[in-house]
């Protein structure tokens, strides 16, 4: 809502400068965005009268000015302008003047004819023929104002405004309007304010002599009012309505229309005028719209209706959207002589399904959608017709259409000042209390509060206290600690390993990530999923912003792989990723609509290899208290499939890791190995021993025996290690693999894998025939695959 | 005898003045000291002696001893002084060559800010609550009191699934299933992503970050809000931080408000960072509507309480002077690596 303070002030009088009043508002609850002094932009120009206007010695098509600016001597400035005489009034920029759009004017000289200065066109001035309709668009702003040489422009023209920006929130329609923050600000300061005059004198045919009005939807229409004007007489505005509406942002047009915007603004009730000369027959109707109806709109553009659609109709066809816009066949015209007011009121969700149906949200759309007061439009309507009589723009008649469909009895709420300093832990008295309500034009009988009509968001006995707590001043609440009950927060045993693992995976020197939860569906091609792959069937957006961000993945692997590449392709040398990341899944549960799983997924390039990177996993695996944990080679989906394992602990999957396919990083533009794997947190957190058993210190020394074996190229290290810890049993403490060995001491399709063990019991020192037993025992294991002692 | 031991002591300390290697110091030591030394050749000479002389001499012996042991010592001693301060003279390193990179990883800025919130208010006895991010329309707005067709939604622009569930636009979502599931005294934080069908730019993203905040039990007030969050915004920002309460309208509280701090890097003067306004809008907050709380079953006339909302990304690029919210969600690694 953009309020202009001239027009506050025709209320109500402000004491303080604008930067104050809009602090001030801000606190008791009308939140102040931006303040913008009009013809701020305008400086050092100044209302000058031409004395005399010469030709130019040089130059036909220039003329040389005399010009009286107030000053000792007159200036003399030259123009190209032809709308120029002696006599007339004009703005005039000053040396050193600026001007919108930040042009600065200097003296100079043209055509060898000192200039100092510059006479302005509207345009020059930002302004244009809608705000002053006497001037022309291409020529000096000959000023009709009541002005005098010397006189500032911003004040001559009325620019001596500010336009003050409210940010309204959804549940307060009613400050929309002048007189809702006139309203306000007289209870912000505690000072009076003063309604505007509705009296009409009338006169004219009575209103049933034109028209007759029937509601088909009571529900969709709780009230429609009208009233007729004869003897219209088009023309503009005066200054100071047009003035007013240009600060509040709307376009001067015409007196009739300028009253319909100027009401809409002063109340808050969207007005609109038909020209009676084109309605078809007596009777409007407010109806829903028929199968295939249509209407062109005011803006030009014909629009197909739904019967859920209210339109205003004449015997024939409909001449207005309901609650949103006019049809262009019935708008007033120049030469419209007779005018009929609509102050109506309708539902608010069926005028926000219609204008998001059309895509049309119009000013006064976007007021009816909040829910208007039925109340308004009689006090709205009667400032209309006293407009124009003040205006002399017709003669009102007499009578007005009324259709009531809504329940006026006003709201009770008792008023229980004790709850509201309990609630609010304030100590503010009964007769500040009341104070407040009234200014607010609550009324308080018998102990209890009745509401204003307007005000349909108070209901609760909360709601009273929200009103005296942000007159009383927010800032004058005391700030306490909360009594009750003592509870021990903290993070659940979950939370704290998701901590544990970024923890350990930053440690790694891995940097963790945040992606969008949705994708484009094509990533799923991109990371080679084949047509039928279940991680297709995603939950689906049904209004997305556009292709890429239209489902919710059920992978996180094509977010690492967007990041992965987009650092690629930055250059970047390295990097070494983590996503603590959600997945969704289709699936409903018994309380969500979908299934949403968290992964730890993980990515990098240039940073190490394939070992390198498992050895990652293994650090953090251990460090995370997952004992017994394999690599299994299993291809996976977008892996290199030689390169490819599923981590698993007895029979539960904890996830997968291994080098992605190139053909997958092909779709990604990435020409380096990339390693990934993506772990299921859940299976992590269930395989985690997390309550830590301290083991004694060894007391007895340790044996180290190293162990060279030799078998086929084709039995995966693995089975060997097996082999060994089964052989040694509780008393290897250690073993590393430190070689494995191809080449011609071997003979062809062999390999030789070394391995140190450290050996050690924990009651005794190991003797040397205990030890060589144990490597008897592993070597006899050995020959389950064909593995021998490497001799 | 005594004239001998005086001519080896003499010849003994001559000889150590001059000294200048190891080897030549053992050398001195085996002449004189030794087995076989000069020493232990006059000693070897005691037998000749008369029994009165004998003890005199011996005395006298010992001591040219003791005398030479010691100065042997010393030498010896300075000997490795000179040789240590020779090996560290060699050893020394140009300390300003670069170390050998450990690289560690870091946080992502959202996660740090998050963590920080979250552990501040854990010390005020919240827990950490989460919940679907693909909600039921019902938790996300009807039970929040936002009816379907409510104005209020259209503030919020969201994605739907289908008529009855979306992508949820705030964490407010998580208060109805905290309320529904456990009964006061409740205090929960909830974190977590909501999403808005908002346009990428560099204050928008469809996908964004928000900490709701949870507090109902017996007698909770309107100052209790602010002191809580007074005490928040302390000590996420210091001790002198100067907040500030302004109403506000959020249909699932009131009274509501928004929080302000002043502005940390103007102190109120004024600034780009503030826009010229001194203050800087943080979170929203108000006491639970009696309608939500009577939608969850929880009676309004025997509890109440107070909730509060804040953008996470917000407070990040506040903290970190971070301008453009995309690099959030770019994930580049001079971005990650500031962290």
């Amino acid at each position: 809502m953009r309020l202009s303070l001239k027009w506050l002030s025709d209320y109500i009088k402000i004491e303080v400068i604008p930067k104050r009043f809009s602090e001030d508002m801000t606190m008791s609850g009308s939140k102040v965005e931006t303040i913008e002094q009009l013809g701020q932009d305008i400086h050092n120009v100044v209302v000058g009268k031409i004395l005399s206007v010469e030709p130019h010695p040089d130059a036909d098509k220039l003329v040389v000015c005399q010009v009286d600016v107030g000053q000792a001597a007159a200036l003399q400035i030259v123009t190209g302008a032809k709308n120029v005489s002696a006599g007339d009034m004009v703005p005039v920029a000053l040396d050193g003047a600026s001007l919108p759009g930040g042009k600065e004017i200097h003296a100079g000289q043209l055509r060898g004819v000192a200039s100092q200065g510059m006479m302005c066109s509207l345009g020059e001035l930002g302004l244009t023929v809608h705000d002053f309709p006497y001037a022309i668009e291409d020529g000096i702003f000959l000023l009709e104002e009541p002005c005098k040489p010397g006189d500032d422009i911003c004040k001559a023209l009325g620019l001596d405004d500010f336009a003050i920006e409210f940010e309204i929130t959804p549940n307060r329609q009613d400050c929309l309007s002048v007189l809702g923050l006139a309203r306000e600000t007289s209870a912000t300061y505690q000072i009076p304010f003063a309604m505007p005059q509705t009296d009409v004198q009338g006169g004219g045919a009575d209103v049933s002599s034109f028209l007759h009005v029937q509601v088909e939807e009571p529900a969709l229409c709780p009230r429609y009012m009208a009233k007729t004007v004869t003897n219209v007489k088009i023309g503009p505005s005066p200054r100071w309505m047009r003035e007013r509406l240009r600060a509040s942002g709307v376009r001067p047009i015409n007196n009739i229309v300028d009253i319909t915007n100027f009401v809409m603004l002063e109340y808050g009730q969207p007005m609109h005028a038909f020209d009676y000369r084109l309605l078809e027959g007596q009777g409007i109707t407010v109806r829903c719209a028929r199968e295939g109806e249509e209407i062109v709109t005011l803006d030009g553009v014909r629009r197909s209706l739904k019967p859920s659609m209210l339109v205003i109709a004449d015997e024939v066809k409909p001449v207005a959207v309901a609650g949103i816009m006019g049809g262009e066949y019935s708008g007033i015209v120049d030469d419209t002589t007779t005018v009929v007011f609509e102050s109506a009121c309708f539902d608010g969700p069926s005028v926000r399904t219609t204008s998001r149906a059309l895509g049309l949200r119009t000013e006064s759309s976007g007021r009816f959608e909040k829910g208007l007061d039925p109340q308004n439009c009689l006090p709205a309507l009667l400032r209309a017709c006293h407009l124009v009589e003040q205006l002399g723009a017709g003669t009102v008649g007499d009578g007005m259409i009324d259709v009531r469909n809504f329940d006026d009895t006003p709201r009770e709420i008792p008023f229980d000042p004790a709850w509201i300093n309990q609630f609010l832990e304030t100590n503010i008295s009964e007769e500040t209390m009341r104070k407040i309500l009234l200014s607010l034009e609550f009324k308080i009988e018998d102990g209890k509060i009745i509401v204003p009509s307007w005000r349909q968001d108070v209901e609760h006995k909360a709601d009273i206290a929200e009103e005296i707590a942000r007159m009383y001043g927010y800032d004058k609440i005391p700030s306490t600690l909360m009594n009750g009950a003592v509870t021990v927060g903290g993070l659940t045993p979950a939370q704290e390993f998701e901590e544990k693992i970024a923890a350990a995976l930053v440690a790694q020197g891995m940097n963790e990530i945040v992606t969008y939860s949705f994708i484009s569906p094509k990533y799923y091609d991109k990371i080679g999923l084949p047509p039928d792959a279940v991680r297709r069937n995603s939950v689906v957006i049904r209004n997305p912003l556009g292709e890429d961000t239209s489902v919710m993945r059920t992978t996180a692997l094509p977010s690492m792989l967007e990041v992965l590449a987009r650092n690629y392709k930055n250059r970047n040398k390295a990097a070494s990723l983590f996503e603590l990341a959600t997945v969704y899944m289709p699936q409903q549960t018994e309380t969500t609509p979908a299934t949403e799983k968290r992964m730890v997924m993980l990515g990098s390039y240039g940073t190490t290899d394939f070992f390198g990177f498992k050895g990652i996993l293994e650090s953090v695996l251990s460090y995370l208290g997952i004992q017994d944990f394999e690599f299994q080679a299993v291809p996976a989906l977008s892996y290199h499939p030689g390169r490819c394992a599923y981590i698993k602990k007895g029979n539960v999957l904890l996830g997968v890791m291994g080098e992605i396919h190139p053909k997958v990083l092909r779709n990604y533009g990435i020409d380096t190995p990339v390693l990934a794997a993506e772990l299921d947190f859940a299976a992590l957190l269930a395989g985690a021993e997390t309550q830590v058993q301290f083991k004694p210190l060894p007391r007895f020394p340790a044996v180290t025996r190293d162990l060279a074996l030799v078998c086929d190229e084709s039995v995966p290290v693995a089975q060997l290690e097996l082999r060994i810890r089964r052989g040694a049993g509780a008393l290897l403490e250690e073993l590393r693999l430190f070689d494995v060995y191809r080449g011609e001491q071997l003979p062809s399709g062999k390999k030789s894998v070394a391995y140190a063990l450290v050996l050690r019991a924990e009651d005794r020192t190991l003797t040397d025939e205990e030890t060589d037993a144990v490597m008897q025992e592993i070597l006899k294991n050995m020959q389950e695959i064909g593995a021998a002692l490497r001799i | 005898m005594k004239e001998q031991l005086d001519a080896i002591r003499t010849a003994a300390h001559a000889a150590l003045e001059n000294v200048r290697s190891k080897q030549e110091l053992e050398e001195l030591r085996v002449r004189f000291l030794g087995k076989k030394g000069e020493l232990t050749g006059v000693l070897k000479q005691m037998g000749k002696l008369s029994a009165e002389e004998r003890p005199v001499i011996g005395q006298l012996a010992n001591e040219v001893r003791a005398e030479l042991e010691a100065h042997f010592a010393e030498c010896m001693n300075k000997m490795e002084e000179a040789a240590l301060e020779a090996r560290l003279q060699a050893e020394t390193l140009d300390v300003t060559m670069p170390g050998t990179p450990r690289p560690l990883g870091h946080r992502h800025p959202l996660a740090i800010v998050t963590n920080e919130i979250r552990d501040i208010f854990i010390g005020m006895g919240f827990s950490i609550a989460s919940g679907p991010e693909i909600e039921y329309d019902y938790y996300n707005f009807e039970a929040l009191n936002m009816p379907k067709n409510h104005s209020a939604r259209d503030t919020q622009d969201t994605f739907y699934i289908d008529d009855n569930v979306l992508l949820r636009t705030q964490t407010s979502s998580v208060q109805v299933r905290v309320m529904k599931q456990t009964k006061p005294p409740i205090r929960v934080v909830a974190p977590g992503r909501v999403y808005r069908s908002d346009e990428v730019d560099a204050t928008h993203s469809p996908m964004f970050h928000q900490m709701e905040g949870l507090v109902v039990d017996h007698g909770i007030t309107m100052s209790d809000l602010k002191g809580s969050l007074d005490v928040f915004a302390k000590a996420l920002y210091g001790e002198e931080t100067k907040t500030r309460f302004r109403p506000h309208h959020f249909p699932f509280t009131e009274p509501s408000a928004e929080m302000d701090v002043q502005c940390f890097a103007c102190h109120g003067e004024g600034c780009r960072l503030c826009k010229g306004e001194g203050w800087i809008e943080i979170l929203g907050a108000g006491m639970v509507h009696p309608k939500v709380l009577a939608e969850c079953d929880i009676d309004p006339e025997e509890y109440s309480g107070f909730a509060f909302g804040l953008g996470l990304e917000r407070i990040a690029m506040l903290r970190y002077n971070i301008t453009d919210m995309r690099l959030l969600f770019e994930n580049d690694m001079r971005f990650l690596n500031q962290f």
